[in-house]
């Protein structure tokens, strides 16, 4: 059995609420709230939940841009909070982000050539022949002609713009990039190359994603195993199309039944939650899904459920199952 | 009978530069709406849904015009109207909702005097019977507690919620037909399905009419009874919900519904290759041709006009699609 290329365990990011300077703080927000997860070489980890739920924290945590609370970060066997800063430079070169919008995350005023050079010069020392040979190859690999190197951002197209993200993403050969809802501001008629451009760099290249987004039907198309995360914390772990076709955790099955269908006749399970998501700063005791829970039992609102092992490779948390 | 709505022949254009330069936003749209249905408009981004939309109520921006057709709205034609009588339209018989509420709510004003507004002008109630209709438009879209909810500021709401208030305010005019503007958005899903059931069940209770802009052809599939889709200003496809999930017979219209995941299924998908046209430089012919899948040359002399297909509906497309190969699923 192949390590893990990053291997997450009970990773937690508290953020202290109110109070000022001096004051004392008036709580905490708990963004993420002892996670655990791993990530093959060549894999694709799909995130879900909806907004406010931790899933832009745990990625600012895999990116190193934030530091953990509690818990560790391995990636490739070595732990983030003891790289030394020339190692955890080099984690940075190793792990890229490609963000949801393509207008805000290129800078208006670089040409493309620099945009996707940048990266390379702040990681590797290379020749400024390499560095346009390397944005040239770069350039090819999400198909985009050469001369698109002499232009700004804003000549590109919605798509396009999403191409030159992920050329920056990969250009100091990243092993793991996490897509931040990559397609979602995207033209419907664009997200399908965008999707596929992805799944074929992985083929080619072996990189490993970790593939946030809300749109449950991307996500299971794209990865192998999807992560359910609802308040901070994962509710279940699966592989996608296990989840797709029989999600154990209530909340996943809320979720599937709330994606919409691909066909007029396509009937679903009604499962309509009730409510809306509580606010992390004052969590509900017990299971934090519980006051949404179609299926609550007595239990749920005093003892936390724990993330346990259902079958072979398939996490859930939930009282239900244990 | 009439339709409630007919919309025929409607072209608005924006000019730019003096008018040397002409966007046709909405180029030759017909449709027609009836009571109690619920009518999609389903295009990409620029491709002119939302102008329609802006013209059906006459909001356009000073840029844009309504250059020829007829809105007909119970046998009126709305194109007519002068902007002080659209505004006893407005509100009274045709509502909006928009996408982001956080934009149409204002957040100075009181919950209770923006749902109370179009009940006070439109429907002339005052005093105490005023706040009992507000309370019961607040309580038909389930906000809890309406009595002391009322009394909250939009910023003190969720996101979910304000579109709630959003509803309730288009009610509040006990309007014939609601233009619902990408209205789910910017919700999270399982509020999304929340949101939409309660519009169902609005319309249920009340027969109003919708329209519902959408890029998601989920949201169609779950909503609506007859879609139109839209690419470069112009309808290419109209059928029944059902006639487009599975006898579609647009190219434009089969290539978004392979483009899209489906849950649980892994196939490949299509990519419809090239990107949305520039709406002030169209491609000669049919507009779609440089992305089809099917172009003939013809495509790229001459414009498809519009062929009515057995039963209801119709497309504009050179290709004639044999009824068996186009059927799906």
């Amino acid at each position: 059995m192949d390590r893990p290329l990053l291997d997450v365990r009970d990773l937690r990011k508290h953020f202290p609420v109110g109070g000022s300077l001096f004051g004392k703080t008036r709580g905490v927000v708990k963004a993420v709230d002892g996670i655990s997860f791993t990530i093959k070489p060549g894999e694709t980890l799909g995130l879900v939940g909806e907004s406010g739920c931790g899933k832009t924290t745990t990625s600012k945590l895999v990116l190193a841009a934030e530091e953990p609370t509690a818990g560790a970060i391995e990636f490739d066997g070595r732990n983030l909070a003891e790289l030394s800063r020339a190692d955890l430079q080099d984690y940075r070169r190793q792990v890229q982000v490609v963000f949801q919008d393509p207008y805000s995350s290129l800078s208006p005023r670089m040409r493309v050539s620099d945009i996707i050079a940048e990266p390379i010069k702040a990681h590797e020392a290379l020749s400024s022949a390499e560095v346009r040979a390397r944005v040239t190859e770069l350039l090819e690999l999400v198909g985009l002609r050469p001369d698109a190197a002499r232009l700004f951002p804003h000549e590109f197209s919605g798509g396009q713009r999403q191409r030159l993200a992920i050329a920056r993403a990969l250009s100091t050969k990243a092993r793991l990039v996490v897509l931040d809802e990559p397609v979602s501001a995207l033209d419907v008629s664009i997200r399908a190359h965008i999707i596929t451009l992805l799944e074929e760099l992985q083929q080619r290249l072996g990189v490993s994603y970790l593939f946030i987004a809300h749109d449950l039907a991307a996500v299971a198309h794209v990865s192998q195993r999807t992560a359910v995360m609802y308040l901070g914390k994962l509710v279940e772990v699966a592989d996608s199309l296990e989840l797709c076709t029989s999600p154990l955790h209530p909340y996943t099955k809320a979720l599937f039944a709330a994606s919409l269908p691909s066909h007029p006749d396509e009937t679903r399970e009604e499962i309509v939650l009730s409510g809306e998501v509580p606010s992390a700063l004052n969590p509900p005791r017990g299971c934090s899904f519980h006051p949404r829970c179609p299926f609550v039992m007595p239990r749920c609102s005093e003892q936390e459920p724990l993330l346990c092992e259902v079958s072979p490779g398939r996490r859930v948390a939930c009282h239900l199952y244990n | 009978m009439a339709p409630l709505l007919r919309v025929s022949d409607l072209r608005t254009y924006y000019f730019g530069f003096r008018g040397t330069r002409v966007v046709k936003a909405v180029d030759g749209v017909s449709f027609s709406v009836e009571a109690g249905e619920t009518f999609g408009l389903v295009g990409e981004s620029g491709c002119g849904k939302t102008t329609t939309c802006h013209s059906i109520v006459r909001l356009l921006p000073p840029s844009a015009q309504i250059v020829s057709g007829s809105i007909e709205l119970e046998g009126e034609d709305l194109v007519k109207k002068s902007q002080p009588e659209m505004r006893r339209i407005r509100g009274r018989r045709i509502a909006t909702i928009l996408q982001d509420p956080m934009a149409s709510l204002d957040p100075l004003f009181s919950v209770y005097d923006q749902v109370a507004e179009p009940a006070y002008y439109h429907q002339s109630f005052r005093g105490q019977k005023l706040r009992q209709r507000v309370k019961e438009l607040l309580a038909a879209v389930r906000i809890p507690s309406p009595e002391r909810r009322m009394k909250d500021f939009p910023h003190q709401m969720s996101g979910g919620m304000r579109q709630r208030i959003v509803g309730a305010i288009a009610q509040a005019g006990g309007p014939r037909i609601i233009i619902a503007d990408e209205p789910t958005t910017n919700l999270d899903v399982t509020i999304q399905l929340q949101y939409l059931n309660l519009l169902k069940d609005l319309q249920r209770a009340t027969g109003v009419a919708l329209i519902f802009v959408t890029h998601n052809l989920g949201i169609v599939a779950k909503m609506c009874d007859k879609v139109a889709v839209m690419y470069a200003g112009k309808i290419v496809e109209m059928q029944s919900v059902r006639g487009l999930f599975y006898r579609s017979r647009h190219p434009y219209t089969r290539a978004l519904l392979d483009s899209i995941p489906k849950l649980g299924v892994k196939e490949p998908l299509y990519g419809i290759p090239g990107q949305p046209p520039d709406l002030a430089a169209l491609p000669a012919g049919c507009s779609f041709h440089p992305r089809c899948r099917h172009a003939m040359d013809r495509c790229r002399i001459e414009e498809p006009w519009q062929h009515n297909l057995i039963g209801d509906g119709n497309v504009r497309c050179w290709l004639p699609i044999d009824e068996e190969a186009a059927g799906r699923g």
